[in-house]
């Protein structure tokens, strides 16, 4: 049966029809939708973890137990788990163990755009990078044969071309390809406890293991030569090899399934029957690179762009620029000049409960430590409110550095639930165990909102949708040692500004948690309850528009003694958060007439 | 069918671009082509601009279109019909919902929205046909306006009837059951009329 699957539903389908017993992760976009599409098969256990370092090491632990396991992550994810990562590669596994790496070329929803190759040539683990969806469900399987065969993980990298590119796919049926029975925990010191001793017997292992993988490469399938005229010869790899294909019809290729190690013999086979031979690679000239250790003449980075993403259009035009490719290859493009064009940047979400909290801190100039999050969207005007934001975790002790530096102005570190649980606790233990006055605002929407709306330990429900334990912010909080806590609901705008005000006095560690679940969520929606500006009361004062809500525009109304637009609110978009009411000085802002809590 | 068709799909997040892009994909296999589709999801649900790619043909290679290489363009919303415009081929088929959706750059920003005069203006230098569509007046005459993008893929399946991008290999039926499966069953009535109904734009417009 033929399916359309995106890259992401087809390693989900190729982990269920691998026979995979366990599976972590932790949402990050281009990720996600692995582990959302995985938890629909059968007879696979499938958890969101608290973070991706947690994820790898429950993923080895079934290993370990002679069950296959996978892990996926964003790239940057792999950064928060590289430790575990490269102990697996140490110790190696009873069972496979497949590792998925999401890159995100040309950053559409991350902070950077590491190639996550080069962490498989730290450890010594092989990579494999599929170029459609039926090679990442092929790939997903191939990648456990190669990790039991070679007792090693294998990384699988994928990028957003291939996570969120749908194509056609073969569905097949569920092999097991382990053991189903659990065996025993293994006993197995030498191999699994690496204490110095048995590490260094261990290191020779892996160098040699990665050198037999290499010769392995030389004729694994997905490896292949596609000889053409031999003018041109393109070693290339992943969604860039659909690029090469595409503008490139003619030219022979090398396409490498398994990016690393690489198969040497085949290379200098390649190079040989080719005039010119190049590389084409989103990123890092990680094959590039490598083809020139060995002594072979070759051209990559030098042709096409090292940093964002390719696609034909740049592939094209970089090999026309380059002589590659005839002038007459160029595709004009319409030059239509379209004039300005209004931005649209996203957005916090009408109703979105972080909305008030930026408002107020914007109001109080305070310095901001931002993170990862709907919540870093607090960074654009005019709320303007966030000053820093670089991985997931960083906030509260980038906050607690500023500060012990002699930053002189009181630091606030904001940080959602979901991210809290990831690696906010260690930075919030070092506030108290450091003892700086940095305020934390843990914004508390009940569920982890940029990826898509995810259970969190917080929510108190699994993936799989059972109920499970909720663990409660403020108690967590306080038995971390914090004495300074306070939960306010995240629409009362005075309440926060007073609670914030109380903290700026103070000369140690605080916490409010802004509660208030996530205006999206199913529940939510049910509750909107969109409302009025009472044209006759506004004057016009602009305060509204302030908050930055899409729900409020501007009327062709004018006040008639100051000639200033008044106020409307857009009734659907409007969800009935009142941030807007409550700031309206001149009482033009209906309420609700229910209360929210009644609703 | 022509060696390869390339689409672009262009809206703002909410108004189902990415549906109707998965409904077009599918209708591609389902009348024997290889088909791809690529999208950018990420920020795009907090009302940024979205696009997707979808390809048909014989063979289909990059998931993604090169600027300067669309066929058919499917835009969702007005201003994002003008920022995707030079990503056309010359001459290429456009079809443009009439939504303006105003950013908060707009809204509270002071930056302006483009006038109708300069849309029809600029996207007639660039395409051979242009239809407009008002999509969420149709689908609110239906009885609800989230209809809206099966109106465009009704009209977008008559449009390419009738310029010859495809024959006797799709037919209407086909593109109809692609959709039906793709929607909840107690909407599939609702649908039907709208896919119907903005085949008639087409059709009455001729």
């Amino acid at each position: 049966m033929i399916k359309m699957l995106s890259g992401d539903e087809a390693v989900a389908r190729g982990a269920w029809e691998a026979g995979v017993a366990v599976a972590s992760a932790y949402p990050g976009t281009p990720s996600t939708e692995i582990l959302e599409d995985l938890v629909h098969y059968p007879n696979i256990y499938a958890e969101w973890a608290p973070n991706e370092k947690v994820a790898v090491d429950v993923a080895i632990g079934a290993a370990y137990a002679g069950r296959r396991g996978l892990a996926a992550m964003k790239h940057v994810g792999l950064n928060v788990a590289a430790d575990s990562f490269m102990y697996a590669s140490m110790t190696g596994m009873e069972a496979g163990l497949v590792i998925v790496s999401a890159d995100d070329p040309a950053m559409h929803s991350s902070q950077n755009e590491q190639d996550n190759r080069t962490f498989a040539k730290f450890a010594r683990i092989p990579c494999l990078e599929p170029s459609d969806s039926q090679e990442a469900k092929d790939m997903t399987i191939a990648a456990f044969g190669l990790s039991e065969r070679f007792d090693t993980p294998v990384l699988l990298r994928l990028t957003t071309r291939i996570c969120h590119s749908t194509s056609a796919v073969e569905l097949g049926e569920r092999v097991d390809g382990t053991p189903v029975e659990p065996k025993p925990f293994p006993r197995n010191p030498a191999k699994y406890v690496m204490v110095p001793g048995n590490a260094v017997k261990r290191h020779p292992v892996i160098e040699q293991r990665i050198l037999d993988i290499a010769k392995f490469a030389e004729s694994f399938p997905l490896n292949r030569i596609e000889m053409g005229e031999t003018g041109l010869g393109i070693i290339t790899a992943g969604v860039a090899y659909q690029y090469a294909k595409e503008v490139f019809p003619t030219a022979s290729i090398l396409r490498l399934g398994m990016t690393w190690p690489l198969p040497e013999q085949m290379i200098r086979r390649f190079a040989a029957s080719v005039e010119k031979l190049i590389v084409i690679e989103e990123l890092d000239p990680f094959i590039e690179e490598a083809v020139q250790l060995m002594g072979i003449p070759v051209e990559g980075k030098s042709i096409f762009p090292l940093t964002g993403e390719l696609d034909p259009r740049v592939v094209r035009e970089s090999a026309i620029h380059s002589s590659l490719l005839p002038a007459s290859a160029h595709v004009p493009l319409p030059g239509v000049e379209v004039g300005p064009l209004p931005a649209r940047p996203p957005v916090l979400c009408p109703g979105c409960p972080h909305r008030g909290v930026f408002y107020v801190l914007n109001k109080l100039k305070v310095p901001v430590n931002g993170d990862i999050g709907c919540y870093t969207l607090g960074l654009i005007p005019p709320l303007s409110a966030i000053h820093s934001c670089g991985c997931m975790g960083a906030g509260i002790a980038v906050a607690h550095g500023a500060v012990k530096a002699g930053s002189p102005e009181h630091h606030v570190a904001v940080i959602g639930d979901s991210t809290f649980f990831h690696t906010g606790i260690p930075a919030l233990i070092n506030t108290v165990y450091n003892r700086s006055r940095v305020i934390t605002i843990i914004m508390d929407n009940r569920v982890t909102g940029m990826t898509g709306h995810q259970q969190n330990p917080g929510t108190g429900v699994t993936l799989q949708g059972e109920t499970t334990t909720q663990i409660e912010l403020e108690p967590l909080v306080r038995a971390l040692g914090i004495k300074q806590v306070k939960t306010v609901p995240a629409y009362h705008v005075a309440e926060i500004e007073a609670t914030l005000k109380e903290f700026l006095k103070l000369d140690e560690p605080a916490v409010l948690i802004t509660l208030e679940p996530c205006v999206l969520l199913p529940e939510v929606r049910k509750t909107w309850t969109p409302l009025e500006v009472l044209a006759e009361q506004c004057n016009g004062c602009a305060l509204c528009f302030r908050i930055g809500c899409p729900a409020i525009l501007k009327s062709d109304e004018l006040d008639a003694r100051l000639q200033r637009p008044k106020a409307l609110i857009d009734a659907a978009l409007c969800t009935g958060c009142e941030v807007c009411a409550q700031i309206c000085p001149q009482d033009a802002i209906t309420f609700r007439q229910v209360e929210m809590s009644e609703v | 069918m022509r060696d390869a068709i390339n689409f672009l799909l262009a809206g703002v997040g909410g108004q189902g671009t990415i549906l109707a892009s998965n409904v077009l994909v599918n209708v591609g296999l389902a009348a024997g082509y290889q088909a791809k589709q690529a999208e950018v999801h990420g920020m795009s649900q907090r009302g940024g601009s979205v696009t997707s790619f979808v390809r048909w043909g014989r063979t289909v290679y990059s998931p993604l279109v090169g600027a300067g290489e669309v066929d058919v363009f499917l835009a969702f919303e007005k201003a994002e019909a003008l920022r995707n415009l030079n990503q056309l081929r010359m001459g290429a088929l456009a079809l443009v919902n009439l939504a303006a959706i105003e950013p908060v750059t707009v809204t509270t920003g002071g930056q302006s929205y483009p006038d109708d005069a300069t849309l029809h203006q600029k996207i007639s230098e660039v395409t051979r046909e242009v239809i407009y569509v008002d999509g969420e007046t149709t689908a609110l005459g239906l009885g609800n306006v989230r209809a809206a993008n099966v109106v465009l893929l009704g009209a977008l399946s008559a449009l390419m009837e009738r310029e010859g991008l495809t024959g006797a290999e799709l037919s209407a039926d086909t593109w109809l059951k692609v959709i039906i499966a793709r929607v909840p069953p107690k909407y599939a009535d609702l649908n039907r009329q709208a896919f119907q109904a903005g085949r008639e734009v087409v059709s009455s417009s001729s």
